[in-house]
């Protein structure tokens, strides 16, 4: 056991790096989140967190189980397909509060030019208009019913 | 058997693993919610939209967006004489607020909706030093920003221009494809408020989704589909000119 015979100094210094890599692991378990890992190189609990924030549009399928004379009214009409939510704006508070919390009136001369206001740049098929030339300055809800606003008595073009 | 106590010894290394994961536990995601369950993108069929800033004002009240950030915007391009190498485009206020009428109604004009494609090979969560942003088991890009450092590399790696650093945080923001609220069910924000269905959400994990109907007969292009970054967010009738 000559080759060993000085081999002292080493033992101790394989004991410092034991000893610093005993420090190094009890560190990561106190400063690593447990989740770290779980699914990818990442905190796992984020995913729950991110999930957690609340919603502010409630979704169509909440304002029917209530408005379901609305869904009637839109059924047959052009804006059959268009969210509640689209125009009325977010209203989860309302809906999980509908006494306290009332959704405030809507301007039809605000609301319905964001969609039909005429430009090049929209779909043809789109039905748009010059809303300075269409209406002589009236209300678009003078004659539009916005849940279903075809006019019934339309002349024949 | 004779339990010893070099047994004993000899067992506290897996007791110890064990008791590791009963402290980590199964975080919920939300009740009902299974990750691998979905694979999640999104549709946008660029013949329905009307550039009518719905999406970017309903992202921006559902996620609290910065004013003057966006996590969704809307761009309008004009192509004269089918120069596609030369479009002109113009998002004022991200088509917060609609869009002026266009200066030249000739040649083409159309809008182009933006946000995070939700990339399967996304360059953004390949450069996080710190393993901030990652993609979910379902397909989900997010910022944990509780890691976030702000050091604003996965906002140089992002191609599609979709990250910025919040001026609040001082941490990597991004659409977060409603996270909060597919996994409640609900659709995300800008495809329940898109008047004309030009945005859809899409689960391509489900093979009830419409949208496999629809990849598969229409024309569907990813942007920059040269950057292999497997986007997520599929574009109907895209034009060539879009960058």
């Amino acid at each position: 056991m000559n080759a060993f015979r000085d081999a002292g100094h080493l033992f101790r210094l394989a004991g410092v790096f034991a000893a610093g890599v005993l420090l190094f692991l009890v560190l990561r378990s106190f400063l690593v989140p447990k989740s770290f890992g779980e699914y990818g190189h990442y905190r796992g609990n984020a995913l729950a967190e991110i999930a957690a924030r609340p919603v502010n549009f409630a979704g169509h399928e909440t304002c029917e189980t209530c408005h379901a004379d609305v869904l009637e009214k839109k059924r047959d009409g052009k804006h059959a397909h268009v969210n509640c939510e689209a125009c009325h704006g977010p209203l989860a508070k309302h809906a999980d509060d509908p006494s306290s919390v009332t959704p405030a009136k809507l301007d039809a001369a605000v609301l319905c030019v964001r969609c039909h206001e005429a430009n090049a740049a929209k779909p043809k098929s789109f039905p748009q208009v010059v809303s300075a030339d269409h209406s002589n300055g009236l209300p678009c809800d003078t004659c539009h019913q916005p849940h279903s606003p075809a006019i019934a008595a339309e002349p024949a073009k | 058997m004779n339990l010893t106590r070099r047994h004993l010894l000899l067992l506290l290394p897996a007791a110890g693993v064990a008791w590791k994961y009963i402290l980590a536990g199964t975080p919920e995601v939300a009740p009902n919610y299974k990750l691998t369950d979905h694979w999640w993108g999104m549709l946008i069929d660029l013949t329905k939209c009307i550039g009518c800033g719905n999406c970017v004002r309903a992202c921006q009240a559902e996620n609290d967006v910065p004013d003057g950030y966006f996590r969704t915007w809307v761009e309008r391009y004009h192509v004269t004489d089918y120069d596609i190498e030369n479009p002109q485009v113009d998002s004022p206020d991200g088509g917060r607020k609609g869009f002026p009428p266009a200066k030249d109604p000739s040649g083409k004009n159309f809008f182009v909706p933006k946000l995070c494609n939700h990339c399967a090979d996304s360059p953004c969560t390949q450069v996080c030093p710190v393993g901030a942003t990652f993609i979910g088991p379902d397909g989900v890009v997010l910022v944990d920003k509780t890691y976030c450092l702000g050091c604003r590399y996965c906002v140089q790696a992002c191609p599609y221009g979709c990250r910025f650093i919040s001026p609040k945080t001082e941490t990597a923001e991004k659409c977060t494809l409603c996270y909060h609220r597919i996994t409640k069910g609900l659709t995300t924000a800008c495809c329940e408020t898109c008047p004309t269905g030009a945005r859809q959400l899409a689960d391509l994990k489900n093979p009830k989704d419409p949208i496999h109907e629809f990849l598969k007969t229409h024309s569907v292009q990813v942007l920059k589909p040269y950057m292999a970054t497997h986007a997520k967010v599929f574009y109907n009738n895209l034009d060539g000119s879009v960058r």
